[in-house]
């Protein structure tokens, strides 16, 4: 059999396999199966590539594959779950360079004449640009080596049109004009401007927004592989480039309702920058009533049902564990015990459902928003650890609340609240929350993890 | 070669269908896997990184041997670490 045929079926083999494998990431019961069948793929891709007969040289590609796996490895198996944020940025990044090596690799060595073939490589390279210093920036904000604050300046739209305009003329120089300037110095001005446009599209962006922006790169990082796919016209690149494009699209859209924003607002508008104006609400607040952690367990203790609405603080606390083995001594109790999960309770999609896999705690008791806000006049004790914006009322209530709108969850209408809060210091953006002063509303002021783990020994005692 | 490129944006196009009917039945509890495994299958851009770093032009291989090197982190890193996570989501 012809050697290509068999490139070309083990490619078509490998693109099933990865179907198949982000289909069984539908459910946590064969998730795991379905993330071994995309690995089995992509084994098949690779093997399958290295018999090319234009291969010459298998030495160079021995040393990166044997460097690269180890990296890989370690910084899998040693990543704590609540730095996943920052290793997925990284490595959407190292996919983004990757894509534009393939295409730079190509371009310095291949034919010029066909605008399709030329197009390819200016967008894997100017996609490939953006997602590597896109993602080098996001990483730096989430692991706060650079302040997570927004950066806006004077005449940002301006230089950004500017960078935009000339993106253009280097792409319309790359494919119609040729010889303006040689291919090397195209080459090279477009690197420079991609990486340039990369770090002016995130610098701009809140810390608190990073869980959008790493969707976006994702998807990003996709469509690279999809471009680096029609430079070297393989269709196993364009397919499974477009799966993880569209995925990262579909979760960047989940984020953005999450926050009852959209993608332009997100990108383009520093919030948390401008919003000075936290003491406008202030006129309506009452009284905060604070409990003993020996008031609340009494409470507790009486209780047949418990929703308990974690937020990035509690991670921040080190406190899951300490959650988890109440929510057991509850269950025992005869309390029914659900986890209400907000989309942007973490700091990624899905990132609080993983701290909580991680401290024991059964996925299906984890529950969101939707699901829970119907029954909420049903349920006792709402205990709000470590999470704020998530449970404002002033989303549903005061329309002049900048998060007015965001779908929230509805705590303030079961029978009793705890808020388990440090100080009575606001959330991000220096919202007010009305939550903390309605009547039914008591607050457990100090660290998560020590008022559990009281609220524990209290059980056990 | 036009109409060579114009079976493979209809592959595209497709996948992107395709890809969105998937990707929209993955509950919320697994986005984070589903977005390191995602980020695992972008990867695949190693397969033109071998072909590259297999070439015989020095500055060819010096670019692709890059792109191998940072395409299996992606690959070997992504791949691991979903499946890490996986393993924590258990059922009482």
């Amino acid at each position: 059999m012809d050697i290509t045929i068999l490139v070309n079926l083990s490619y078509i083999a490998a693109s099933i396999l990865f179907i198949v494998g982000l289909k069984m990431l539908g459910s946590p019961d064969t998730a795991r199966k379905g993330n071994f069948l995309s690995s089995s793929g992509m084994l098949l891709a690779v093997l399958i590539t290295l018999l090319d007969q234009n291969i010459v040289d298998y030495k160079y590609i021995a040393g990166a594959l044997v460097a690269g796996s180890i990296v890989g490895y370690f910084a899998a198996t040693k990543v704590k779950m609540t730095s996943m944020p920052e290793m997925v940025a990284i490595f959407n990044g190292f996919g983004g360079i990757a894509s534009l090596l393939v295409g730079s690799a190509e371009y310095v060595s291949g034919t010029f004449d066909n605008p399709a073939f030329l197009g390819a490589i200016f967008l894997t390279v100017l996609i490939g640009g953006v997602t590597f210093t896109g993602s080098i920036v996001a990483y730096g904000k989430l692991s706060e080596v650079i302040s997570g604050r927004p950066f806006l300046y004077k005449g940002q739209q301006f230089v950004n049109g500017l960078l935009v305009l000339s993106v253009l003329a280097v792409g319309a120089n790359m494919l119609f004009i040729q010889g303006f300037i040689s291919a090397e110095q195209t080459l090279i001005l477009l690197l420079a401007l991609a990486f340039l446009l990369g770090i002016l599209f995130v610098v701009p962006i809140g810390g608190a927004d990073m869980p959008v922006v790493i969707a976006l790169l994702n998807s990003f990082s996709g469509l690279a592989a999809c471009a680096a796919g029609f430079v070297i016209l393989n269709n196993v690149l364009i397919v499974a480039g477009a799966l993880v494009g569209a995925s990262g699209l579909i979760l960047t859209n989940i984020m953005c309702k999450a926050m009852n924003r959209s993608l332009a607002n997100v990108l383009f508008s520093g919030f948390g920058a401008v919003t000075d104006s936290s003491n406008e609400s202030s006129q309506e607040q009452g009284e905060v009533k604070p409990i003993t952690a020996e008031d609340a367990y009494l409470i507790l203790e009486a209780a047949s049902s418990v929703l308990i609405v974690p937020g990035y603080g509690m991670a921040v606390a080190q406190a899951q564990h300490a959650v988890r083995e109440l929510g057991e001594l509850l269950e025992a109790n005869g309390a029914e015990v659900k986890y209400a999960i907000h989309p942007v309770a973490g700091r990624m999609p899905g990132h609080m459902n993983v701290l909580l896999a991680e401290a024991n705690v059964s996925y299906d008791v984890l529950v969101e928003p939707d699901d829970v806000n119907p029954i909420m006049e049903t349920v006792d004790v709402c205990m709000v650890i470590g999470a704020n914006d998530v449970v404002n009322p002033d989303a549903k209530d005061n329309d002049s609340s900048p998060i007015y709108g965001m779908p929230i969850i509805e705590v303030d209408n079961s029978k009793t609240v705890f808020v388990l809060k440090r100080s009575m210091a606001s959330g991000f953006a220096g919202i007010q929350n009305p939550l903390f002063f309605k009547p039914n509303t008591r607050m457990l002021f100090g660290d998560a993890k020590e008022t559990v783990s009281t609220l524990v020994s209290e059980f056990k005692a | 070669m036009e109409s060579q490129i114009i079976l493979l944006i209809f592959i595209l196009v497709l996948s992107i269908f395709l890809g969105v009917e998937l990707i929209t039945k993955v509950p919320s509890t697994l986005h984070t896997p589903l977005m390191s495994g995602a980020n695992a299958i972008s990867g695949i851009t190693l397969v033109g990184a071998l072909l590259s770093s297999g070439s015989s032009e020095a500055i060819t291989i010096a670019l692709g041997t890059a792109a191998v090197f940072f395409a299996s982190i992606n690959v070997v890193g992504g791949y691991l670490v979903t499946n890490r996570m996986l393993s924590m989501f258990k059922k009482k």
